[in-house]
């Protein structure tokens, strides 16, 4: 009895510990030239948005005449693992917002200037660069029960067929992880490299561009950006990919 | 405004092969591409890059609509003497981009 007991705790321990190592970022599952041109910081294509982020981020802009340093200093400093954990609350609107979100809000409000667009190149930039500030860190989704009703929308969105084609993301990215997708090797949808430089795009996108690209592919109507369902999706894939370390910019095929 | 990342070695000798690597952001825009509005997109690209090394040419390269966004060129040359590597980047507009670096020979 005693030592059923015992068994069972050391399956229950060990269990947790073989799940985090099926788990694999979309970088595995790259050729060794692809690996090589994220690895290499000078060849690398995000890095040029990670040094355009950088000047936007020094730049007096807006009737504030502000710049993101005025308020937040040393990036490398003040934005070290920000990145890792969003989307988070909001607590003035009391909803999830993603990082993209956050820098609208403070190019908006405390800049007092436009609000950049969602795919934008400054936006983009931006969030490349406040994400590079976390580069190798491990994912930590907030520890709030506030956002358990996002994540639960989230995981419904994943596992729910949509589309023409009826097709759920979770019958690609669980159930054919490791197979094919035509010439493309169908990855495990972690969002760890966000924003990244997609060859196919030949510029750097966000994971909700990316959203958008499957749902495309599987002919349903995409979340639009900064929606309700795409802040949701990406809080559901965050937890599920916490502790595996953040690659931005990364480079994806 | 456009940014490129330029990697020689800081120090090498004489006579060593040295490997030269340059990414430019660019869109490299073909012109065969229709806009959303149906209309072509203006070709935009570069067409010329070259590299001299304290003034003499080493390498230079044409290039064409099929070339990706933001090319990467790496070549090699042979180090002679210490000195300035200019880099120049020309667009079917005429105008050109110039970055340099500097190099020691030992
Ligand atoms: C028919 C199969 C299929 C479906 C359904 C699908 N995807 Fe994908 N997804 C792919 C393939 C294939 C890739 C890799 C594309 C490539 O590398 O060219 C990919 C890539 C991704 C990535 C990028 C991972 C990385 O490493 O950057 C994410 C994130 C993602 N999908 C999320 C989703 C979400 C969310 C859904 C549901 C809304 C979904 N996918 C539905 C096939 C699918
Ligand atoms: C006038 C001052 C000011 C300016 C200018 C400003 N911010 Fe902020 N920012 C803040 C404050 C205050 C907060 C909230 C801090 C908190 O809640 O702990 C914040 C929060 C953030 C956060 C979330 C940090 C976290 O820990 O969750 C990010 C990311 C951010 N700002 C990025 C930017 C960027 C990028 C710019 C420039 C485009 C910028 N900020 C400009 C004051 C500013």
């Amino acid at each position: 009895m005693n030592r059923l007991a015992c068994l069972v705790v050391v399956i229950g321990m060990a269990l947790p510990a073989f799940a985090q190592d099926a788990r694999k970022s979309g970088f595995d599952y790259m050729g060794p030239d692809t690996q090589a041109m994220q690895k290499d910081d000078l060849a690398n294509p995000g890095m040029l948005s990670v040094l355009e982020g950088e000047t936007l981020w020094n730049t007096p802009t807006g009737k504030a005449q502000k710049s993101c340093a005025a308020c937040h200093g040393d990036a490398t400093q003040s934005m070290k693992g920000v990145a890792a954990r969003y989307p988070a609350m909001d607590d003035k609107t009391q909803s999830a917002i993603d990082l993209a979100g956050r820098i609208i809000q403070c190019r908006v409000e405390r800049q007092e200037a436009p609000a950049p667009q969602r795919e934008g190149r400054e936006l983009l930039s931006l969030s490349a660069f406040v994400g590079r500030q976390s580069r190798d860190m491990p994912i930590s989704p907030p520890q709030d029960a506030k956002l358990a009703a996002t994540r639960a929308q989230g995981a419904a969105l994943y596992s729910a067929r949509m589309g023409q084609l009826n097709f759920s993301c979770a019958q690609c990215h669980d159930d054919n992880a490791g197979g094919h997708l035509g010439a493309a090797p169908i990855p495990q949808a972690h969002p760890n490299g966000y924003p990244l430089y997609r060859l196919e795009w030949q510029s750097l996108g966000s994971l909700q561009r990316r959203f958008r690209n499957c749902m495309s592919g599987m002919r349903a109507e995409p979340f639009a950006a900064g929606s309700t369902e795409a802040i949701a999706l990406e809080a559901f894939l965050m937890e599920r990919a916490a502790g595996m370390k953040l690659e931005t910019p990364a480079v994806r095929p | 405004m456009a940014r490129a990342l330029i990697n020689v070695p800081a120090k090498s000798k004489r006579g060593e092969i040295i490997e030269i690597k340059t990414l430019m952001s660019h869109p490299m825009e073909t012109g065969f591409r229709p806009g959303m509005d149906g209309q072509l997109i203006p070709r935009d690209i570069i067409e010329k890059f070259v590299c001299t090394y304290n003034g003499e040419v080493v390498f230079s390269a044409q290039l064409h609509p099929a070339i990706t966004a933001n090319p990467f060129i790496s070549f090699t040359t042979i180090a002679t003497e210490s000195g300035t590597l200019v880099f120049s980047w020309t667009d079917n507009k005429g105008e050109t981009q110039v970055q340099t670096a500097s190099i020691q020979v030992e």
